[in-house]
């Protein structure tokens, strides 16, 4: 029996925001009966303020696939529609307190709903970002589109993962190879993110393991002051910018609060599909500085603004 | 947790206590080594032909020593193809069918893949029933082992091994047969029977885990998969797992006397679980060949919704079941069993199986028939293919798929 976390459970159990949503002025349906698990995700926007005013769901699926489903829903309502477009699975994941790795396609699915229906409520036709990739997995239907933002935004490094993430190969696992270019190349376009990925903050990779010096010296780092900290998110920020700025785009840092630091990405990287991943890039160089583990998240989710 | 209700019972089940009091003084009084020259091990050795005795009794056996204790029905299974693959080495290919358990399947796939056999897999039609036609194309005096199970684990289907085997014979073909859902629910007389080599398991049978027997008959060419001490007259080497053994003993004495009760009251009570949960819940249907089958095994397909949500559901209600979802078991797909015998994605995605025992009461499928309905009625809620206020599916077509 998987090992679902209290919050799955209460999802699936008592789902939040489950049925039809007359009122809905935008739908997004992903995956297909083949695949064991589809979701229909309808939202009501408000044309005026871009407000979520409400959302509901109909899924077809697992316990996690329904819990993601729920959370979703619960994490959109009262957010702008460009606010809701920076969460990523991850967020889905996190929020009901981690999903099994088999299970994360699961919350893959929720983020693409989301994508879909937002598409759907601009107007923008969702099958032209679908005609974008190459279909590499037949059997459930995954372009290389969708793996590649999979292994952008989750710091994907194998193709297991990518199976357990995406669904992709997990089937005839003819696609196998293809996948593994796939991944490649999403690993040779963000190098930076290659070796820290590799092993988890406060672990040692193989690769840094030297032999021990004959006069260990005290190896405790001193405990920066709340100021110092402070002082070395903002310096790491300031030196990400100048990349992040080539691109079109800027990082703000908007707010530290104990492990969670907010910040704000404007221009080009507002509402890309790459956002994530420009996170992803922010976290691993502030984990990197800190010597501990952080989360960055966007300004948008403060619990300030939490409706 | 506290004592649910359990209708698993192909998956697994409980040690019977008087199984459990046989096996007991085998751990701390009679601990000896069945090899050794002295008393301890004298008074084990004893017992490890009793239990013999009992398995051939169940099998209906010609001798004692045609039956092999070995970990389980894997190991069984994979002894019995290896061992006729090394008796007839110029033999190579191999017959088995589409919906066996993985024990055989991963097994043939692997000498397909790396040992370059060939394997023919017999299709089966809707209903489950093999495709006799395709089998009989298959035989030939190239094949060296023809495994086929007795019957389907998933959904109680019955193959005839007997019709099966006598074929094998006239092409000179070893027939073995996974009996492990089968024995102690199907009488057995294999001495009678064609039927070269035979696995089981003991704890599908209220045996514990971690033993199971291989029948070969006497006679047969075979080739030992475990190599090194004499035990078991060196077709199975290692130290003897003696209080399994001797449960499995217990537990074979005890099917012999049940397997009345299994084919009357337990029956009866897969069929009125059955008939009511069919009567109560629209869009349903059984699996499987219902007029061939065990009798403690029932699958029902609920059509538009996912089995792990139903499992959970039914768990959440304090009853164990299993399903043919690709969720509850970590890979994608709907089991094998479910896509061979072509039943729609709609349906296979929400086959559950209800697997009986001797245990099981009245009061239990009572209890079972009154929640069902519900649990399937709250995920069709949920369901985007199912049209809530009609109670009917509904067009559903996602972007992609």
């Amino acid at each position: 029996m998987w090992n679902y976390t209290d919050k799955v459970k209460e999802h699936f159990f008592n789902p939040k925001n489950s049925g039809v949503l007359d009122s809905a002025n935008a739908v997004g349906e992903v995956g297909s009966i083949t695949c064991g698990d589809a979701l229909r995700l309808m939202l009501k926007v408000d044309p005026d303020t871009q407000i979520i005013l409400d959302a509901k769901f109909q899924t077809f699926g697992c316990g996690s696939a329904i819990a993601s489903s729920s959370a979703l829903t619960e994490m959109i309502i009262g957010k702008t529609v460009d606010e809701a477009l920076t969460l990523t699975n991850r967020d889905i994941a996190e929020y009901l307190g981690g999903l099994p790795p088999e299970k994360m396609h699961c919350s893959v699915m929720g983020a693409e709903a989301l994508r879909a229906a937002i598409a759907n409520y601009k107007g923008e036709a969702w099958e032209d970002d679908h005609e974008e990739g190459e279909l590499v997995c037949k059997c459930f239907g995954i372009d290389a589109a969708m793996i590649e933002r999979a292994v952008t935004v989750n710091g994907l490094t194998t193709l297991e993962e990518v199976t357990h993430y995406t669904k992709a190969g997990g089937s005839c696992q003819t696609c196998h190879e293809k996948i593994e270019e796939v991944l490649e190349e999403v690993l040779a376009k963000t190098g930076a993110l290659k070796p820290a990925a590799k092993h988890a903050p406060g672990t040692v990779g193989l690769d840094a393991i030297k032999p021990l010096e004959p006069k260990a010296e005290p190896a405790a780092a001193p405990k920066l002051t709340n100021v110092q900290r402070m002082q070395a998110i903002m310096s790491a920020i300031e030196e990400m910018r100048p990349q992040i700025q080539r691109d079109g785009g800027d990082v703000e840092l908007v707010d530290i609060d104990g492990k969670d630091i907010y910040v704000r990405l404007s221009g080009a990287c507002s509402g890309c599909s790459q956002s994530a991943g420009t996170m992803m890039g922010v976290q691993m160089k502030l984990v990197e500085k800190l010597g501990e583990f952080v989360r960055v998240k966007p300004a948008s989710l403060m619990p300030a603004h939490a409706g | 947790m506290s004592q649910g209700i359990y209708l698993d019972n192909n998956a697994t089940t409980r040690v019977d206590p008087e199984v459990l009091q046989e096996m007991l003084p085998l751990f701390t009084e009679h601990f000896g080594n069945p090899s050794s020259m002295h008393g301890f091990g004298a008074a084990v050795g004893g017992k490890i032909e009793w239990a013999r005795k009992q398995v051939q009794a169940l099998l209906g056996a010609a001798h004692d020593s045609e039956i092999v204790f070995t970990s389980g029905g894997t190991e069984s299974d994979n002894t019995a193809i290896l061992s006729a693959l090394e008796a007839y080495p110029k033999k190579r290919e191999i017959i088995t069918s589409v919906v066996e358990h993985p024990g055989v399947l991963a097994l043939c796939e692997y000498l397909e893949k790396k040992r370059g056999y060939t394997v023919h897999r017999i299709p089966v039609d809707n209903r489950g029933n093999l495709d006799m036609e395709a089998y009989r194309a298959a035989l030939s005096d190239r094949v060296a082992i023809v495994s086929i199970m007795w019957a389907n684990n998933e959904t109680g289907t019955i193959f005839p091994v007997e019709e099966l085997a006598r074929m094998a014979k006239e092409v000179g073909a070893v027939f073995h047969t996974d009996a492990v859902q089968s024995v102690g629910k199907i009488p057995m007389k294999l001495a009678d029977s064609a039927i070269d080599m035979l696995s089981l398991s003991g704890h599908k049978l209220h045996a514990p885990k971690g033993i199971g027997a291989l029948y070969v008959k006497r006679g047969l060419r075979f080739r030992p998969m475990l190599r090194g001490g004499h035990q078991e007259r060196s077709r199975r080497a290692g130290t003897e797992n003696a209080p399994a053994i001797v449960g499995l003993g217990a537990a074979a004495q005890l099917a012999l006397v049940h397997m009345g009760e299994e084919n009357t009251r337990v029956k009866a009570l897969r069929d009125k679980l059955e008939q009511a949960i069919l009567a109560a819940v629209p869009s349903c249907f059984v699996t499987g060949n219902p007029d061939d089958r065990l009798p403690n095994t029932c699958n029902i397909a609920f059509e538009y919704i996912e089995g792990e949500a139903i499992l959970l559901l039914l768990n959440e209600a304090g009853i164990a079941a299993s399903s043919g979802s690709a969720c509850t078991s970590g890979s994608l797909e709907p089991s094998h069993v479910m896509r061979a015998m072509g039943v729609p994605y709609t349906a296979a995605h929400g086959a559950t199986r209800f697997s009986l025992s001797r245990d099981t009461t009245e009061e239990e499928i009572d209890r079972v028939i009154a929640v069902v309905p519900g649990i399937i009625a709250k995920l069709r809620s949920l369901s985007p293919y199912w049209q809530q206020e009609a109670g009917r599916p509904k067009e559903f077509a996602p972007v992609y798929s």
